[in-house]
């Protein structure tokens, strides 16, 4: 899944971000400028802190009490930091897609509505209905549910929770979509639709995706960052990360000697 | 002759079995305990549970067939004799058989299983007990009082010299009345503060909220009874009741209901404490990830997936309701009445108990039979209540295992 066009525009900058939970600095120092339209890989070795970054991108990290972000992050040349950001607004524009599917305890329909609903995208029932099935269809997911919108999202097999999540990060037009291993808990079948599907995404997010498979971040990502004990080891271009990484670290993690 | 000289027997003797045992196991080994299937202790086990065991059994059989016979005289000499017997011939044939090849330690394992039968057997057995006696008391009841006017009269008014009306309708009516109230109290305030405990507060707030919140649940409800007597009582008719026109009684359902509701604010907030912690912490993300506010997302997400279980919740906090007496007596007095206006002073099954078992009482007439009739009604409606509430407690776990 290579890209020829080299002329992307920016959409998240980050400079120098340190994290600290309580004591400890889960981050250093990291920058790191992530391209639109496109796919940005996290790996590195577990609790290097890819999650973490991750959760800067979207202030996730205000919800966890003993977190601490400094630094700048830019979403389209706005601070995302700045005393006047809400971050709640900022949620609804960076979606996220977790680890393990998280479907409401809702119907399908109800969980795709949710984020319309709250941020009031749709002015009658005709039009909501036009969002849930439009985002179902961006999620690879609407001819599998269609016949059963009012069934409950937790019903659905693995796979299908975590396109079901996808569809519900994608109904409330977001800019960014942030995916934090979303194929980990998914079998093979199921992480290869995930992935086809967020090839899919590419043409309209700027995807970013934190992998602990190698493979996976080779299959779907044109840029890959790859983090080591809280920091940025390094950040290119995935073929050349997997072919002829700078870093020392960065090969032996990926010929398998760390991690 | 009592059973105090075999339960010392029993106990000295499988104590002294376990150290018999045990040191013929390791002279049996010959010192070089490796050859040996069980350890010596596992052997001491074997012999002090093949001794205790079944004897112990022996004594629960006779106390319980002498209930059945209706044998109330102290136990004839033939009964310890064969209890200590039995303690005997498990001690002796369990030395026999230590041996080097004996495995002891599965021996063991079969008694610790029949003990912990036994341990629910007894617990169910007792609650049988409890319900048949409730039950033939009540029989008796209703041979000597028709049943329908039992629960359809709307009277209650016991005369010991016969003749009473013993209509359960107004007793029911206040107990009802009384338990909503409390509940209309109590649901509102223990689930606002239960969601402050585990969404809002801090986690130095909350370690000295919940244990404050608890220590309400500890207090005596006979102080809570006081409480309703002097203070919440006279406070509620001098600003509420008379200015309103509602009525002069210092005890009233109101009184009763608002500080019934205290009581169980403790053990609402406590239990849906609980379940919103179980509310697994990826659904709250999966919400703020969507740019919900977090009363958003516990109004939308957390809350209707403990619903169940704080629905059950609920229902527990209303058995507990229906069941309370102490603050019933002294908050809400002890007339029977069917009256719409909550200042008014009722009373509830399980006072009406109270009150016709206590006193001058000749267990054969209806009036105080009659006891045995609501003490199983009540019974019945708190059965009702719970199993209603474990059944939906029990769904709401499933949903995330
Ligand atoms: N909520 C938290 N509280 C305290 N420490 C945390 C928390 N989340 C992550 N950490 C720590 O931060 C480091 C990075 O974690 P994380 O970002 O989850 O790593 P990764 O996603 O790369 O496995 C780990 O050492 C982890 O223990
Ligand atoms: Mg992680």
């Amino acid at each position: 899944m290579k890209d020829t066009s080299m002329t992307k525009n920016i959409k998240i900058s980050a400079n120098n971000i340190d994290v600290y939970y309580g004591e400890k600095h889960a981050i250093k120092d990291v920058s790191v400028q992530i391209e639109d339209k496109t796919v940005t890989a996290f790996i590195g070795p577990s609790g290097c802190g890819k999650s973490t970054f991750l959760r800067c991108i979207n202030r996730m990290n205000d919800t966890i009490d003993i977190a601490r972000v400094t630094g700048h992050i830019a979403i389209d040349g706005e601070d995302i930091y700045d005393p006047r950001v809400d971050p709640v607004q900022l949620r609804a524009k960076v979606g996220m897609v977790f680890q393990k599917p998280n479907p409401f305890p809702k119907s399908i329909y109800d969980n795709v509505a949710y984020g319309p609903k709250i941020h009031g995208l749709s002015r009658n029932k005709a039009e909501l209905d036009e969002i849930v099935e439009k985002s179902l269809r961006r999620g690879a997911l609407w001819e599998e549910v269609k016949d059963r919108l009012h069934e409950p999202g937790t019903g659905l097999s693995g796979g299908q929770q975590q396109r079901l999540c996808i569809a519900r990060a994608v109904a409330t037009e977001p800019e960014v979509l942030l995916m934090d291993e979303p194929c980990s808990a998914l079998d093979p079948i199921a992480t290869a639709q995930v992935e086809e599907l967020i090839d899919e995404l590419r043409q309209s997010f700027s995807v970013v995706i934190v992998t602990h498979s190698m493979q996976q971040a080779a299959r779907v990502s044109q840029k890959t960052a790859f983090f080591h004990l809280g920091n940025m080891v390094e950040y290119d271009e995935t073929d050349k990360i997997f072919t002829n990484p700078e870093d020392p670290r960065t090969e032996s993690y990926i010929s398998g000697r760390i991690g | 002759m009592s059973l105090t000289l075999p339960l010392l027997f029993i106990a000295a003797l499988s104590v002294g079995g376990f150290f018999i045992a045990r040191s013929r196991a390791q002279s049996a080994a010959g010192g070089d305990i490796r050859k040996l299937a069980s350890l010596p202790r596992q052997h001491g086990l074997n012999t002090a549970l093949s001794t205790a065991i079944p004897a112990l059994f022996a004594i629960l059989a006779w106390l319980f067939a002498a209930r059945l016979l209706s044998y109330r005289d102290a136990a004839p000499i033939w009964v310890p004799l064969a209890i200590m017997l039995i303690a005997t011939l498990g001690f002796i044939l369990s030395i026999m058989r230590v041996s080097v090849t004996f495995r002891a330690r599965t021996a063991a394992e079969g008694w610790i299983r029949s003990l912990l039968i036994g341990a629910s057997v007894i617990a169910i057995l007792t609650t049988v007990g409890i319900v048949f006696s409730m039950l033939f008391e009540s029989i008796n009841f209703f041979s000597q009082y028709r049943w329908q006017d039992f629960f359809f009269s709307t009277n209650w008014a016991p005369n010991f010299r016969g003749n009473s009306d013993l209509g359960i309708l107004p007793l029911l009516w206040g107990t009802l009345y009384i338990s909503v109230i409390a509940l209309i109290f109590a649901v509102p305030i223990g689930l606002f503060a239960a969601v402050y405990l585990s969404e809002y507060a801090s986690r130095r707030t909350r370690s000295v909220f919940k244990p404050l919140i608890e220590i309400l649940a500890g207090i005596p409800t006979i102080v809570y009874g006081l409480f309703a007597l002097v203070t919440v009582g006279p406070f509620l008719r001098d600003y509420f009741a008379q200015p309103t026109g509602f009525g002069d009684s210092a005890s009233s359902v109101m009184t009763a209901g608002l500080v019934m509701g205290i009581m169980l604010i403790p053990f609402v907030s406590s239990l849906s404490d609980d379940i919103i912690n179980a509310v697994p912490q990826s659904l709250r993300d999966g919400s703020l990830g969507l740019g919900s506010t977090h009363s958003e997302t516990i109004r939308q997400v957390v809350l209707p997936a403990a619903l169940p279980g704080i629905v059950g919740a609920i229902l527990l906090a209303a058995s507990r309701a229906i069941g309370e007496t102490m603050i019933v007596v002294l908050g809400a007095g002890a007339a029977a009445r069917l009256d719409l206006n909550p200042f008014e002073a009722m009373t509830t099954v399980t006072v009406k108990i109270v009150s016709q078992l206590t006193g001058d009482t000749d267990f054969a007439s209806p009036e105080t039979l009659v006891a045995f009739a609501l003490g199983l009604t009540l019974f019945v409606i708190t059965l009702a209540l719970n199993v209603l509430a474990l059944y939906i407690v029990r769904r709401y776990r499933e949903q995330y295992e």
